[in-house]
Formats: C-alpha cells, structure tokens, sequence
C-alpha cells in the first residue's frame, strides 16, 4: 500500500500512538532491578537517572511528589529495586519509566513477599474494614503484647497513666527475631484467653528487617483471627506493616496506641462538668419554670377577685330576698282583694238580704224543693215557709194563677 | 453488679435529655435531676480513683496466671526495640 492509501502521521501523532500503545496498562505497575547512574536531583525537585545491567539501560524519572516518601537518597552505583510505570517523554519519543517507589535490592526479596502478602491478604479480605472490631471507648483492662525490654512498653504505660489509668495486662513477647512471630502469634492467643478487652501490639522502630515478624503470615493471621479489638503500633510514623493493615487500628507510634486505647481522664472530668452544668441548667429552667405557672394560676385565686365575687353573690342574695317579699306581699294583697270581692258577691246573692227585705222561700215537703210555681204543688201538700227569722209548716188550701205581667 | 463509668456516663447524657424535652412533673423532674446530680458524682470518683495496675501475664503447664509487674527504672533508658 503506498503512503497515499495508508495516510501519513505528523512525528507528533506517532509519538502518541506509541505512547498510547506503550502505557495503556501492560507495563504499569512494574518493578525492575537494577544500579543507578547518572542519578540528578534536579532543582524542580524531579529526581532523573539510569537504570542500567550489563546489557541494557532504561531512562528513570522520579517527580517531585513522589520522592516525597523516599526513605533515603538513591546514589550512582546503588543496586535498586523500582517501582514505576512506562512512560513516552514526547519531546524526545524516548520511552521511560515513572518511577513511585525506589528500594534498596538488599531487601529486595522481602518488599516482593511483603508486596504479594499484602496483595494476597487484600484479596481475601483481611484488610476489609467490614471486618474492623469497634474499639471500647472505655477499657477496663488491656493486654500489652511487647517486649519486656525497651522504651515501648514503657511509653505506653507512661501515656495510660497519664490519660486514663486501666488495669494493664502485659505479656513479655519477641518482636525481634527468628521466633518473633511464633511469640507474637502464641501472645494474641493468650490475652484472647483473658479479661482483658483491648490489645495493643507494639514495637519501636527499626529497618525492614527489624519489622519483619509483623509481615509475616501467620502474625497476619492471628491479628485477624483475635475477638479482641487489636491496635498496632509498629515502627515509626512512615512504617507500615501487614500487621497494621490487619489490626482494628494502627497507631503511628506505640504512644499514640496508648492515646487511641483510652479516652482522656482531663476530657472526661470537663464533659461531665458540661452534663452536670446543663442539668443544673435544664433544672433551674424547669423550676422557674414551674414558678411562673403557678404564679399564673395564683392570679386567677386572687383574695381580691374572691371577695368581689363574694360581695356580688351577697347582693344578689339581697336582691332576691326582697322580691321574694314583694312577691308575698302581693299575693296576699290579691287574695285579700279577691275574698273581698267574693264576699261582697256572696252577700248579694244570700237569701238572708231578701228574707229581710220581706220575701220568703216556699218548699214543697218532705222532699224541700223549691215552690216556684203553682203547678209544683196541689191542695193538701204540706210546704215549708222560710222567713227572716225562722219557717212555718202550712198545709195548701187553695192555689190560684195569678198573671203579674 | 456496679454501673460502669461508660453506662453512667450514658445515662447521665439521658437524663439530661429527658429534662431537655420537659414533659416531666416537677417531682419527675427532681428525682431525674437528684440521680443526675448523684451519677455525676459517681464518675467524677471513678474519674478521680482511677489508679494504674500493672500485672503481667504468665504462661504455667498450659495455665494462665498473673503477677504485679513494675518496670524496672533501668530498662527505660534501654534502648529502642
């Protein structure tokens, strides 16, 4: 194919492929040994060398943010371990390595196991923080798994003392050595046979070596299979080990182990002033509260309010004693009126006022009726005469009509 | 069995709450703040009596046991493991 069927690139667009090509994955993340040469730190901070063996040499860059963490100076001549990732310097279509991490070869067997514990412990989950016990906020007894000699044990307990002072369960334990880990494993094992309910696993600082026994498995194993909450403090700030990727906590430094495991006595004293100044607090509210309620409630009973009332009801009294009087009175002013009128009537119609006047009543007897007519009697009846003063029994002798009108 | 400093603690912090919310009689009220006032106290002494114990722990046949362990002043100034 001529170039006017396959197109052509710029040097630019090339350099790009490649470097596309180049660092889209396969060759991150790698490690390579070698000596350094031609090493430069430069004044931007980047540190720039060569990483060679007898047949090859391959370009190195270190930037600045990651020479950050460089745990010593790297040196022409110096047989290394590095950790990095390909790159393209497009300027100049070099290839080179980014380099993250650089480590001294001495040791270098052991970064690559600490490298593939680390990762193989990971995968399974040792590290998860699902698995993260909770530690107490307020031990009573804590197991101190360290040795017996050193300023380890001694910081700790110095701090404990100082912040909060527990009872201290210490357990003499290897941490240097061929048999560390078995004494760090066999350590764990026991206080988990114990009362106490914190571990602090401790060791000062020291070199990869040194620290070994905390990379190790079987330590990493019975971090995580321990019931009891576990802090570690191992080495210095800048020292991880497996074990404090396992453990509930990592402590920096034993004496931060100490601060993590318990709460500060001079805190706790001022927070329980706080909550005893806010009960007074809450208290005196409610109280006054209270007052002020029944301060409320006093005013509606006011003696004055009292005898107000009092004084209406006792006039009220007053006032229906004397309607009640009147009410008597005019009853009585209406019957007496009315046995007058009655009496006055009754006196009208009595007969005793016609007897007087002369006129007399006639009863036909024995049956005293009324004669009111000549026909209610017949000649021989035997009749009754009232008068004014008294009656005569006459017998008929004779009845004659008589037309008045 | 004793409350702990962290139980008291936590119920002094209801206690608390429950005189916040204010729906308490006054005698309610009084006895709350009377138990607050008394566990106050009691942490306060916990706090105050709390003293360091050191033992350490010894492996015998398979049995556990403990000693009182005191540093000796020496090993301090020992070196760093």
């Amino acid at each position: 194919m001529s170039f006017e069927e396959k197109g052509i690139y710029t040097v630019h667009e090339f350099t790009l492929v490649v470097k596309g090509i180049l660092t889209s994955g396969q060759f991150n993340d790698v490690w390579i040994r070698g000596e350094i040469s031609n090493f430069k730190n430069h004044t931007s901070g980047h540190r720039y060398f060569t990483l060679k063996d007898k047949n090859s040499s391959l370009q190195c860059v270190m930037f600045k943010w990651h020479g950050q963490n460089l745990r010593f100076e790297p040196e022409h001549g110096m047989k290394v371990l590095i950790l990095g990732d390909l790159d393209i310097y497009e300027q100049r279509g070099q290839y080179q390595l980014k380099v993250r991490a650089i480590r001294p070869d001495g040791v270098g067997e052991l970064y690559k196991a600490y490298e593939q514990l680390k990762n193989k412990l990971a995968m399974e989950g040792l590290f998860s923080p699902e698995h993260k016990k909770t530690l107490p906020r307020f031990p009573k007894k804590i197991g101190v798994a360290t040795s017996e000699t050193g300023a380890v044990l001694h910081d700790i307990l110095t701090v404990l003392k100082r912040r909060y002072p527990v009872n201290i369960l210490f357990i003499p334990t290897m941490v240097q050595g061929e048999s560390a880990a078995n004494s760090i494993v066999h350590s764990i094992e026991l206080l988990n046979r114990t009362d106490v309910d914190l571990i602090i696993l401790g060791r000062g600082g020291g070199s990869l070596e040194d620290l070994w026994s905390f990379n190790e498995e079987i330590v990493a194993r019975a971090i995580f299979g321990s019931k009891i909450p576990i802090i570690s403090a191992v080495g210095h700030e800048t020292d991880y080990t497996i074990a404090d990727f396992v453990a509930d906590v990592r402590a920096p430094t034993p004496s931060a182990a100490a601060e993590m495991a318990v709460p500060d006595r001079q805190e706790l004293f001022n927070q329980v002033k706080r909550i005893r100044e806010l009960l007074i607090e809450r208290q005196k509210l409610h109280i006054s509260d209270r007052t002020l309620y029944a301060a409320e409630l006093r005013k509606c009973v006011d003696p004055g309010l009292l005898q107000e009332r009092i004084a209406n009801y006792m006039q009220y009294i007053d006032d229906i004693n004397e309607r009640k009087t009147r009410c008597i009175e005019r009853i009585i002013e209406v019957r007496t009126s009315r046995f007058r009128e009655c009496a006055g009537k009754l006196d009208a119609v009595s007969p005793l006022g016609t007897f007087s006047r002369g006129y007399s009543i006639a009863m036909k007897l024995p049956g005293k009726t009324i004669v009111r007519s000549i026909n209610d009697i017949e000649k021989n009846d035997e009749i009754q005469i009232l008068v004014n003063d008294g009656k005569i029994k006459c017998d008929v002798n004779d009845k004659e009509e008589i037309k008045w009108k | 069995m004793e409350m702990n400093f962290e139980d008291k603690l936590a119920e002094l912090e209801t206690i608390v709450e429950k005189l916040e919310k204010g729906q308490l009689s006054l005698d309610e009220s009084l006895e709350l703040f009377e138990h607050g006032i008394t566990l106050s106290r009691e942490c306060n002494a916990m706090l105050k009596n709390a003293r360091q114990k050191v033992e350490k722990l010894i492996e015998e046949d398979n049995n556990l046991k403990s000693e009182d362990f005191a540093l000796p002043d020496d090993t301090i100034k020992g070196h760093n493991f």
